[in-house]
């Protein structure tokens, strides 16, 4: 569950944010918004990689301002750029990297790492360096390494820009197979279809609140 | 480039199974003992590092892949030593540099980078004791690793713009966005390593 009330965000003189009041029980929630709406920022209110200058940001029950590093153990982020986000040279490390923390043995962490690779089809590239793997894998990659720790929530800054037709099918099918609560800025409108709920942010205040079809049909209005 | 970071190739040989300090501290033995061999001995080594490489079983081009970016190095000391010793002194100078170079490879080529960083994580212990977190040393080291391809990759990005514009000649237009590229990836390096839970 996320909550935010009365949420505004400044970076200097600019206003990203602007009063953002809303609660998010549903399972699948979009994002959308032009370029420069405050999408990004919101989801890093999430996990508290950005914090309210005004205004308070629940999650799980918990303030992001005093609770960001509990909050980002059971919030998952998956940033558009996987090269960021990886961080280990090969793709097993990279996964393992994610559970060091846990204190597992190492026959623990070798089957964990093990299992998430097969189950996203990338087994095989387990001992390859993460430079080799295509932009598709790399974000499979970037994704296995958040979901190895099983997070409660997933945020995903738009998981889909750099995937061709095939890596993006296969994304949107994981989004409705993952038990988790998942939520989604992205541009990939399809990508949404069949989502419980999506926002639209428009210089940063939300201007539209509703199911896919009616929020899609109201972003497409103000882009036009 | 790949000699650095591509360089592990998975196997099951027994250099593989080596623990990474044991490799380490035979590679500093055996590099000393090329440095002092006379050079009849080195005869030995060649027939050694050649059998070693062959139950790595790593193949010839993995093999050629370290040796290769010190051929032209290799050539010139033979010239030098060449000319300013003789034949024998530089058949055998040059072999001592190759042949440290293929061991240090062979080293590469067998050990995870994660074994290696482990092992350092190990060694680095007692500078816990002057402030320093050991983990913290060895992720610095990973990320370096890992920083050397997505640095090359950002720098080429830069120069097919360039020369999409034309403007292949300029230093500065080389530099500046490949500065500023590389700057905007640390920042999101940075945040990336935040929501991984790094800095709890």
């Amino acid at each position: 569950m996320i909550e935010m009330t009365d949420v505004n965000v400044r970076f200097g003189q600019r206003e990203v944010l602007r009063g953002v009041t809303l609660s998010l029980p549903e399972r699948r929630v979009g994002v959308i918004g032009a370029n420069g709406s405050g999408k990004s920022t919101f989801a890093r209110l999430v996990n508290g990689l950005a914090l309210p200058s005004s205004g308070d940001v629940t999650v799980l029950g918990l303030d992001t301002r005093r609770h960001a590093a509990r909050i980002r153990r059971r919030v998952g982020f998956l940033f558009s750029d996987p090269d960021a986000q990886i961080v280990m040279p090969t793709v097993a490390e990279d996964v393992a990297f994610s559970l060091r923390r846990k204190k597992l043995s190492r026959e623990e962490v070798d089957g964990r790492v093990r299992g998430v690779l097969t189950r996203y089809g990338l087994a095989e590239h387990a001992d390859h360096p993460a430079h080799h793997l295509s932009g598709g894998q790399k974000q499979l990659l970037a994704l296995c390494s958040v979901l190895v720790l099983e997070p409660d929530i997933l945020i995903m800054d738009e998981p889909t820009t750099l995937l061709d037709l095939r890596h993006s099918r296969q994304v949107a099918d994981l989004l409705r197979s993952m038990p988790q609560q998942v939520v989604v800025v992205t541009h990939d409108l399809a990508l949404l279809e069949d989502f419980d709920r999506v926002l639209v942010l428009d210089e940063g205040r939300i201007v539209a609140d509703a199911e896919p079809e009616a929020a899609i049909d109201h972003y497409r209005k103000i882009m036009s | 480039m790949n000699g650095l970071t591509g360089a592990y190739v998975p196997g099951g040989s027994f250099l593989h199974r080596l623990p990474a300090g044991v490799k380490l501290l035979g590679l500093a033995v055996s590099c000393t003992a090329l440095l002092l061999s006379p050079p009849v001995g080195l005869a030995g080594a060649v027939a050694v590092v050649a059998l070693l490489y062959a139950v790595s079983g790593v193949g010839v081009a993995a093999a050629w892949a370290q040796i290769r970016p010190v051929r032209w190095f290799a050539v010139a000391l033979f010239g030098v030593q060449f000319l300013l010793v003789d034949l024998p002194g530089a058949v055998s100078s040059t072999l001592r540099v190759v042949l440290a170079v293929a061991l240090a490879g062979l080293v590469t080529l067998t050990t995870r980078t994660a074994a290696m960083m482990a092992f350092l994580e190990r060694c680095l212990a007692p500078a816990r004791f002057l402030g320093v977190d050991p983990f913290r040393l060895s992720l610095l080291l990973s990320l370096t690793l890992r920083s050397v391809p997505v640095v090359a990759g950002l720098a080429t990005r830069v120069r097919e713009a360039q020369r999409a514009r034309g403007t292949e000649r300029s230093l500065r237009a080389f530099a500046v966005p490949l500065v500023v590229s590389a700057l905007r990836h640390a920042d999101t390096l940075g945040e990336a390593l935040s929501a991984r839970g790094l800095d709890d």
